[in-house]
Formats: structure tokens, C-alpha cells, sequence
């Protein structure tokens, strides 16, 4: 009853939803558009919403015009499920025992972690690049990883210790009492049960290392073959002659990976995201 | 069973001391996390300011105590890009927070198709940001964007009309991108808080004939403000720190219309390979950010204190 609305209230709840959604989605269907244009439409004045001459052709070119296009598909996966595998071998182990064990200087240290998610960006490229450069990395998929996985630490500490918390200690305590190990404790007992959680939390990762790679790309890596796909397009920008329908075509093309990640767990990720925020 | 429960507890602790201390388990499952964080960003940060009282560049580095600081604090242009970055973070954040609290509402109404509307506005918080500002720069241009099209086709403006050419409608345009990219997770973050206000204190309200805006006011906000003080340091972090969006859409331009703070550091360090200068303006980033943030969670303590307080 409560939850019931007037006809004039449902109209208006969908009107906002469609005004808010063509915000959200405006971008996307603009690029779509444009990448159907052909590339002499795209100068016609006076300017055209719509037109007869919509094609896919684009969606062929693109592969010619950028022959490295599929690589830079590649390299963005390549980079972000690397940057995810070692990103959670540091993260399960430090996140178990912050949902679990009393230790000196805990709440310091989680706080350590926590702050390093107010630097990321420009503002450690410089030392990065000598640490980089030092170590012999730069220009190469490590250049690109290896600070990946530093900023993407805490993210994942956070997300995955909500996730533990939430295991029912009893299990541990009776593999105790069986005389189990601490280290085969967390290994055959707690990992088995997280399963889920480090799905939700291996995929976060994923995400947000798929979509932070463009900085670290045009600072560290000045090898072409390299490049993940937000550098390699943003490269063809700066070209004489943009073929705008075929970029915009790869950048969707490029997206979609992560789209359907994205679409087929997106319940679950939705749900272990946000459950640090409402657990109060 | 309360019992059974209390002497595997007690048998757990002596188990634990059997083993490995809990102290240095734990400390082995922190440290290598620890170590590569050291290495990579707290190195890294010592290093930066180490070089701010540095002429460094690619030739070498020589000590010049605070030249680089007496600089920026002389400079009136830095003074002009500090006071812009402040300007950048409120406005889109407060953009974002509102529409992320409008969002949520409306994605949080009991209505058919709530579902799919949930899924349709995460995508750009999925996409990486480079390729969602490469929509953006199509749709912010003057010949062939649908917004100067539109508006040209509505008489608005004669000729096309370059969003990001001139200095008020780039910075502007900068910042709905920038709201863009951040609105979905807000949403998002709200709508699960808004999920998670007890039932019961609608239905109560409701009883007692409190309009669905008073329920909003009274209930909804005081029950979720946890979730929108901690939103909003995130965001304003986030926010404070946004590269990509400006560098792509205008490389900070047109006449350092869109240069904040960390565009500016950038293009110091690395475009002009200026280390010294650029890690002053590193160091200034991280005090004002922490400064920030500081004040900030003593405010969130004073608001989670309040509303905890209340909640019981």
C-alpha cells in the first residue's frame, strides 16, 4: 500500500528515470551513431541527426586503418587479468588477516593502505618513472602492471575483509580443534568458502584495471606493440586525418569485454561492492 | 550449545598460542602487501619530496631548498590553478551527490523495470574513462556533435559551436564529464544504503500519515547520511585527483582554462621534464588533499556519532 503510486506519480518516476538514463547513456549512443556515419557525412552542414547512408563498414576498416587494433584489445586484457592475478595473491592473505587476526599497529596499517588511494594519479609518476626505469621496466607490459597492481591493494584489502568477516568463525575454530595449521586453516577451510567473494572482488580488480591504464600507458610505455587500447586510441587523436566513425567503432568494440563481464555478474558485483558501505 | 561454543573458543585461543603467534601470522600475511606498497608508492612519495627541493630534470638534480616552493607561492597563476582545482572539486561533486541521491531515489522506487534501469546506469563506471571521453569529445564538437547540432538546428547558435574551444563552456564541459564518470558510483553506493533503512520505520511513519517527502527528509537522509559524508570524501578525492578526463578533453587548455592542480603537476614533470618544480606541486597536491581530508574525517566522526547515536 505504502509503496503504491498514482498513475501521475508512475509517469512521472519513468519520466525522470529516461531523463536521467539519456545522461548516462548519451555518449555511448552518440559513438554508436557515429560510428555508423560515413566518413564524408560527418562534415555535411547543416548538421544531420539522421540519414540513409548508415553502414557498418566501419566496424571492417577499423582493423585495416589500425592494423595493431586487435593487439591493443589484447594488451588491455593481457595487462588487466595479470594486474588482477598478482593484484590478489597480495590481497587475500592481507585481508584475511584484517578480518580476522588482533595484531600491533592493525588499524595504523589498514589506515596506510586506505590512504595510498589518495595518490593515485600524477602526482608519484615522477619517482614511479625512476623506480621503473631503474628496475629495467619501463616499456614494458611491467611498466604498465607492476603500479597497477600498487593502486588497486588497498581497494581490494577493503572489499575482500568485509567479504571474510562475514564467514561464520565457527568453521575455523572446529578445523582448530582438529589440529589443523594456521596456514592450512585459511588455504583448505577459509579460501573454499570465499569462493564467491573473490569472484566479486577478483572482478572489481579486473575492472578497475582495465579502466586505469591509459595513465600509466602514455607515461611509462612508449612501445607501440605495448600500448592497451585507451593509449592506443588516444594516439590516433592527435593523427591528421581522424577516421572518427572507425575510432569510435573500435572504442566499442574495445569495451566490450568488460561489458560482458560486467553484464553477467553484475548482480553479484553490485551487491559485494556496496556491502562495506551498508554494513553499519 | 552457548557452552560447546565457549570451549571451542577457549581450546581456538589455546590452539592459537600452540601455533604461531597470531602477531607474526599476521604480520606474514600484511607483509607482502606492505613491501610492494613501500616500494611502489611510499618510496616513490619520499622521493618526491626529497626532489622538491631540487632542480632536477634530465640532466641531474642540485639542491635549491625551497626556490621551488617560493616560486609556486609567488607564482599568481598557481595561486589562480589552486583556487580553480577547489572550484573543479565542489562543483562536481556536489553535482554528483545530488544526482547521485536523485538517481537513487528513482532506481530505488518500486517500479516495473527497476531492474534493467539499475544495470543501464553503470556503464560509464565500468568503461575505462579514456574511451567514455572519447564519446564526449564527439559530442562536445562543434561540426559534427549532436549538442552543437541541436543547437543549431534550434536556431540557438548560427554557426557550430566548439564546446571545449573556449574557456567558460570547456571548463564547464570538463566538469559534466567529470560528473558523469562519478555518478554511477555514487548512485550506486546510495541505492544500496537506501536498501538497507529498516522497513519498519516507513511503515511507522506511513501510519501515521507522513508524506512520502517528509518520510524522504526524515527518514531516508538521517538513515543513510553515513553513506553520503564517506561518498563524499571518496568522491572528492577522486574527483581532486581526475587526470584523464581533462587531459583528454583539453590537455588543460584552452589558456589553462581546465588546468587543476594535478594537470598542472603533470604537465610540469612529465611533459616538460621539470622533476623539482613538479614534485613541489606533488608535495602542495598531497598536504591540501590531506589537509582536506583531515578536517573532513572529523566532521564524518562528528556526523557517524550523531546519527549512531540516534539510530538506538
Amino acid at each position: 500500500m505504502m509503496d503504491r503510486y498514482t498513475k501521475l506519480q508512475m509517469v512521472g518516476i519513468y519520466a525522470a528515470i529516461t531523463i536521467f538514463l539519456i545522461f548516462i547513456l548519451l555518449p555511448f549512443f552518440e559513438m554508436f551513431m557515429a560510428s555508423l556515419r560515413p566518413l564524408e557525412h560527418l562534415f555535411r552542414s547543416p548538421y544531420q541527426f539522421w540519414s540513409d547512408d548508415f553502414s557498418f563498414q566501419a566496424y571492417r576498416d577499423m582493423w585495416v586503418t589500425v592494423p595493431l587494433l586487435g593487439r591493443y584489445i589484447l594488451n588491455s586484457i593481457f595487462i588487466a587479468s595479470m594486474v588482477t592475478g598478482i593484484t590478489m595473491v597480495f590481497v587475500v592473505p592481507a585481508a584475511y588477516a584484517y578480518a580476522r587476526l588482533q595484531f600491533p599497529f592493525k588499524n595504523l596499517t589498514l589506515g596506510i593502505f586506505l590512504g595510498v588511494n589518495m595518490f593515485t594519479g600524477a602526482v608519484l609518476l615522477i619517482p614511479l618513472y625512476r623506480v621503473l626505469r631503474t628496475m629495467g621496466l619501463l616499456n614494458t607490459y611491467w611498466a604498465m602492471i607492476v603500479p597497477g597492481v600498487a593502486f588497486l591493494i588497498p581497494t581490494g584489502i577493503w572489499l575482500l575483509r568485509s567479504y571474510l568477516e562475514k564467514i561464520p568463525r565457527e568453521l575455523e575454530e572446529a578445523a582448530f580443534v582438529d589440529g589443523a595449521s594456521r596456514m592450512y586453516t585459511l588455504r583448505r577451510v577459509v579460501l573454499p568458502l570465499a569462493v564467491p567473494g573473490l569472484i566479486v572482488v577478483g572482478v572489481a580488480v579486473f575492472i578497475g584495471a582495465y579502466a586505469q591504464q591509459f595513465l600509466f600507458a602514455i607515461t611509462f610505455n612508449q612501445q607501440r606493440e605495448l600500448q592497451p587500447l585507451p593509449a592506443g586510441l588516444f594516439e590516433f587523436i592527435g593523427y591528421q586525418d581522424v577516421t572518427w566513425n572507425q575510432m569510435m567503432a573500435a572504442a566499442l568494440v574495445g569495451v566490450l569485454p568488460v561489458m560482458v563481464i560486467f553484464l553477467f555478474l553484475q548482480k553479484y558485483l553490485v551487491a559485494g561492492l556496496t556491502a562495506g558501505a551498508v554494513k553499519e | 550449545m552457548a557452552e560447546t561454543s565457549q570451549t571451542a573458543t577457549q581450546t581456538f585461543q589455546v590452539r592459537q598460542s600452540r601455533t604461531l603467534p597470531e602477531s607474526v601470522f599476521a604480520w606474514m600475511l600484511i607483509g607482502p602487501a606492505m613491501l610492494f606498497i613501500a616500494v611502489i608508492v611510499a618510496w616513490p612519495l619520499a622521493e618526491t619530496v626529497r626532489l622538491s627541493f631540487m632542480e632536477a630534470d634530465l640532466g641531474g638534480e642540485q639542491y635549491v631548498g625551497l626556490a621551488n616552493y617560493a616560486d609556486l607561492m609567488d607564482s599568481r597563476k598557481f595561486h589562480q590553478t589552486i583556487v580553480r582545482t577547489f572550484y573543479w572539486m565542489f562543483l562536481s561533486v556536489g553535482l554528483k551527490l545530488i544526482l547521485g541521491l536523485i538517481g537513487a531515489t528513482l532506481l530505488n522506487a518500486a517500479v516495473p523495470g527497476r531492474g534493467l534501469f539499475r544495470v543501464l546506469v553503470m556503464p560509464p563506471w565500468v568503461i575505462p574513462i579514456a574511451i567514455g571521453c572519447i564519446g564526449w569529445l564527439w559530442l562536445y564538437n562543434g561540426y559534427f556533435g549532436v549538442l552543437s547540432g541541436t543547437m543549431m538546428q534550434l536556431g540557438i547558435t548560427d554557426g557550430p559551436f566548439e564546446f571545449l574551444a573556449h574557456k567558460q563552456s570547456a571548463f564547464y564541459s570538463a566538469v559534466v564529464t567529470d560528473v558523469w564518470v562519478g555518478t554511477p558510483m555514487v548512485t550506486l553506493f546510495f541505492l544500496a544504503a537506501m536498501q538497507g533503512v529498516p522497513k519498519d520505520l516507513y511503515e511507522a511513519a506511513y501510519v501515521d500519515g507522513a508524506s512520502r517527502w517528509y518520510r524522504f527528509r526524515r527518514i531516508t537522509i538521517p538513515q543513510i547520511m553515513p553513506v553520503i559524508v564517506s561518498m563524499s570524501l571518496l568522491s572528492a578525492i577522486f574527483t581532486f585527483n581526475s587526470f584523464e578526463i581533462i587531459w583528454i578533453l583539453t590537455e588543460g587548455g584552452p589558456r589553462s582554462a581546465t588546468t587543476t592542480l594535478i594537470v598542472d603537476t603533470y604537465k610540469t614533470a612529465i611533459s616538460n621534464f621539470k622533476f623539482g618544480e613538479g614534485s613541489a606541486r606533488a608535495v602542495v597536491i598531497v598536504i591540501l588533499l590531506g589537509t582536506f581530508s583531515l578536517i573532513y574525517l572529523f566532521f564524518l566522526n562528528k556526523v557517524n556519532k550523531y546519527y549512531g547515536s540516534g539510530k538506538k
